[in-house]
């Protein structure tokens, strides 16, 4: 039944370490806006861009 | 202009409007106006043209490109080190609010503007606070550049004396944040040391394990306790100290008798403790608290005249022109008002004429003509420039800015539900202190532990969940279905003060009338399809809105004729040849009439001369919203009364009467502090008031009534301090929202009966102090949980019926 101890001590230990993430988290700012990130990434890189353009 | 009605269905490239007149090709493109097309030409050049490709027309229209020497001002100095956040040998950064960002569109361009300005290092979106942050090189560009280099685009950004400092509210955000995230895990984590306490009562694992899961069970509530709660111990002993007793108390109570009694039962070893519960109910309480505070943080209800005004403006001193901040801004000042500048205080003119447009100021959409010594109030945009002007008042004297002085903090004042929720918390703790001490005293000559038991269970179980959650979820969610509805609340206070609204008071110009729909009518001798060609193609030549409004009239003419000899007079009209015809139109003044017709001034005229003949006049009235009638009707067979005020003369009147019923008043030329004083005339015979209006001349009365309500076109633009936005074309759902508000308030009321209910069986176990920790771990989230899941599907509900979903 012991082990239950190191079992305990270790799921808090992940535990706590997800709460620190998530602090972290939220003291840089990564909730604050949650549109422009996620529409930034779709963005074409400039080369594209460039083929995009010549050919309009 | 969305609802203009057109027959050939050409839509912006740039813009997606429907092309009504100036229709321009370029790039085998379309577009509705010079400005779309310029637009189009500088993403062309710069090679953005992806920009179209991200979503369709995603421009605005730039109907009113003319920027002229508007944004001089940001060529100074000092004004510049305002705006600049920071600034180092070779660079500086600007933060801008853009109020127009509304697409994946606009992110793009906006953070592509590197293209457009060689000097701009980069430039990043934050789209929820439509904030424009800039890197930029201060050697190869400037402020004015940028600033000018974006309203160009069509992303003018919002710059004021009202520059308001949004960290703070930030970090409040962040920090319940913080608080939830905590309770949640450490709720989590408790529960889960607890199993074997629910199931078992702790006999199969022993007691050494009870005792390690208790210690750490206290370790993780500690800082629930201490951290997230704090809010609530820190509103109790304000409350406390104010000699009255908030929602928070009775919380507050909870949770210190719940950590007491838990720390005692673990470190005595008597019991498991109920910091399960105590976690859970922290975490429950700040959920409430944040879904309720989520409000429209990119729409500003606070606006006042400063937000309005330049941040500049550029004064005489002897020939030297200097620039200075708007607040600096003495009486006897010589300004010098540029083209499309706003004019900030009450002045005199002192070049021959200027045209100024009051749009904002009065709603009314044609701007004023006013000559030399003439005064010009504050607030008007000038509309061709640059004129000199000399200053009459400080701006905080000014007519316009004076109703903002003196008003009262609606804040402080509370609603007849407030009221009634802090005199049940008063109940509630009077309540559980009592229950708790009569119990105590039951069992104190039974059996000490027991009385100490029941006492101390009274006060974890008498939870005020449902005092504390029901009214943040209901508003909450009643909140976000209006939102999404066009009508935007400032917090829930409105809600609570819309239920008890007696009286409601409309602005007439501009808030019953629709400012961009204006109706032509022509007046005089019938004209025949060629005179009505001739005056469509000179009007086409003036750019003066009056012109535009006659040009959209007489659209059937697409092409106009070849006109000579055109002369257009500023403030007074246009004339010129068409096919040898010598047109004139203009002002009685210009046309050569010299009786006018007083009864009906106020609606703007433009006379029509053909070869020196007078043949009438075009006259320019406001169309009502089709909705006036329908939401009039409502409001009054639920007996509200109806009033409306207005700046206007009385001409409207008959047309009013007809639409609104017979018991409603009806004020004509109405002064904005008359207003206000009518507003406040009917509070003080017992009403409740709702002010609907639109413009600056509103914004004393908006202050002054319980419940103001701006009606904007387009949520971007300005409207003056009030409670909610309504968006124009959700006018129509007014009087649905005061009755969605009212059944909030019984909402609300239900949950209260339904958590009496489950106060009621936890008190009984609790007065025979055998409240078990499984018990009270069962009950709390069951009470909770179905308290919010009641107010939020009741609400919904709710709305669906007054089809306000």
């Amino acid at each position: 039944m012991q082990v239950i101890l190191i079992l305990i001590t270790a799921s808090l230990l992940v535990a706590t370490g997800f709460l620190i993430a998530f602090l972290w988290s939220v003291k840089t700012g990564q909730y604050e806006d949650d549109v422009s990130p996620a529409v930034r990434i779709l963005f074409d890189d400039e080369t594209n861009q460039s083929d995009n353009n010549s050919k309009s | 202009m969305a609802n203009l009605k057109t027959d050939q269905k050409v839509k912006c490239f740039h813009c997606g409007e429907y092309c009504v007149e100036d229709t321009t090709h370029y790039d085998e493109k379309s577009f509705c106006c010079l400005g779309c097309k310029l637009v189009y030409e500088v993403l062309n050049e710069n090679q953005l043209c992806n920009y179209y490709e991200l979503s369709d027309s995603p421009g605005t229209t730039r109907k009113n490109i003319e920027l002229g020497e508007r944004y001089a001002y940001l060529d100074d100095e000092g004004i510049q080190n305002k705006l600049i956040k920071f600034r180092d040998a070779e660079t500086a950064h600007l933060r801008f609010h853009v109020p127009n960002m509304h697409c994946s569109s606009c992110i793009w361009l906006l953070e592509h503007l590197q293209k457009i300005d060689k000097g701009i290092i980069r430039s990043k979106v934050d789209f929820i606070e439509k904030e424009l942050f800039i890197v930029y090189k201060p050697v190869e560009t400037n402020v004015r550049k940028i600033v000018e280099q974006l309203s160009l685009i069509g992303y003018e950004p919002e710059l004021n004396l009202n520059q308001v400092d949004k960290v703070a509210k930030k970090k409040k955000v962040r920090t319940r944040v913080l608080k939830i995230g905590l309770a949640g895990f450490a709720f989590g984590n408790i529960m889960l040391l607890s199993f074997p306490e629910y199931f078992s009562g702790g006999v199969y694992t022993g007691e050494d394990f009870r005792k390690v899961f208790g210690y750490l069970n206290f370790v993780l509530a500690l800082p629930v306790f201490l951290y997230s709660a704090s809010e609530f111990h820190l509103n109790t002993i304000r409350s406390i100290r104010q000699r009255t007793i908030n929602i928070d108390v009775p919380i507050a109570i909870g949770i210190v008798a719940m950590f007491l009694r838990s720390s005692y039962e673990i470190f005595s070893g008597t019991g498991a403790g109920y910091f399960d519960s105590m976690t859970g109910l922290v975490f429950f309480m700040l959920i409430g608290r944040n879904f309720q505070d989520k409000t429209y943080e990119w729409l500003s209800f606070d606006r006042d005249y400063k937000s309005y005004f330049p941040i500049a403006v550029t004064r005489y001193r002897g020939q030297i022109e200097h620039t200075i901040p708007v607040n600096e801004i003495q009486i006897n000042d010589r300004l010098k008002i540029r083209n499309q500048e706003i004019i900030p205080a009450d002045v005199l003119l002192l070049s021959k004429n200027a045209e100024i447009d009051y749009s904002f100021v009065s709603g009314e959409s044609t701007p004023v003509n006013i000559r030399k010594g003439e005064r010009i109030f504050a607030g008007g945009r000038l509309q061709r420039g640059p004129i000199d002007v000399l200053v009459q008042q400080e701006i905080s004297h000014s007519y316009l800015t004076q109703l903002w002085n003196q008003l009262p903090d609606k804040s402080s004042r509370k609603s007849g539900f407030q009221q009634m929720v802090s005199i049940i918390s008063r109940w509630f703790v009077l309540g559980t202190i009592t229950i708790a001490t009569i119990s105590f005293a039951y069992w104190y000559n039974i059996d000490i532990t027991r009385a100490v038991n029941a006492f101390t269970a009274v006060l974890v179980i008498a939870c005020a969940c449902a005092l504390a959650l029901s009214a943040p979820f209901t508003f909450g969610n009643m909140l976000r279905i209006l939102g999404k509805k066009g009508i935007y609340l400032r917090n829930a206070d409105v809600l609570e003060r819309l239920a008890d609204i007696t009286s409601v008071v409309f602005d007439k110009t501009g808030t019953l009338t629709e400012l961009e729909s204006t109706v032509v009518e022509f007046h005089g001798d019938d004209l025949c399809d060629e005179d009505l060609r001739n005056i469509f193609s000179i009007a086409s030549s003036s750019s003066h809105p009056l012109s535009v409004l006659i040009c959209k009239q007489l659209k059937s003419f697409s092409n106009r004729d070849n006109i000579q000899n055109i002369n257009e007079i500023p403030g007074a009209g246009i004339e010129g040849y068409v096919n040898s015809n010598y047109i004139k139109l203009g002002n009685h003044a210009f046309a050569g009439i010299n009786s006018v017709d007083k009864t009906d001034f106020k609606n703007s005229r433009v006379h029509v001369r053909i070869n020196d003949e007078t043949k009438g006049y075009f006259l320019f009235r406001n169309k009502y919203r089709i909705s006036v009638k329908e939401v009039a009707d409502k409001l009054s067979q639920n007996n509200y009364q109806l009033s409306v005020i207005s700046g206007d003369h009385e001409g409207e009147r008959p047309y009013l009467e007809k639409m609104l019923n017979n018991k409603s008043a009806l004020l004509f030329n109405q002064q904005p502090s008359d207003k206000l004083n009518y507003i406040k005339s009917l509070q003080d015979k017992g009403h409740k008031v709702m002010m609907v209006g639109d413009g600056l001349n509103d914004a004393g009365a908006l202050l002054q009534s319980n419940v103001g309500f701006a009606l904007s076109s387009d949520i971007n633009n300005f409207t003056p301090a009030c409670d909610g936005i309504i968006l124009g074309q959700h006018f129509n759902k007014l009087a649905e929202v005061i009755k969605f508000a009212k059944a909030g308030q019984r909402i609300i009321i239900i949950s209260f009966i339904i958590s009496l209910f489950y106060n009621a069986l936890g008190l009984w176990f609790a007065v025979q102090g055998t409240l078990s920790p499984v018990i009270a771990a069962i009950l709390m989230p069951i009470s909770t949980s179905s308290l919010v899941i009641y107010t939020v599907i009741a609400s919904s509900i709710k709305a669906r019926r007054l089809k306000l979903r």
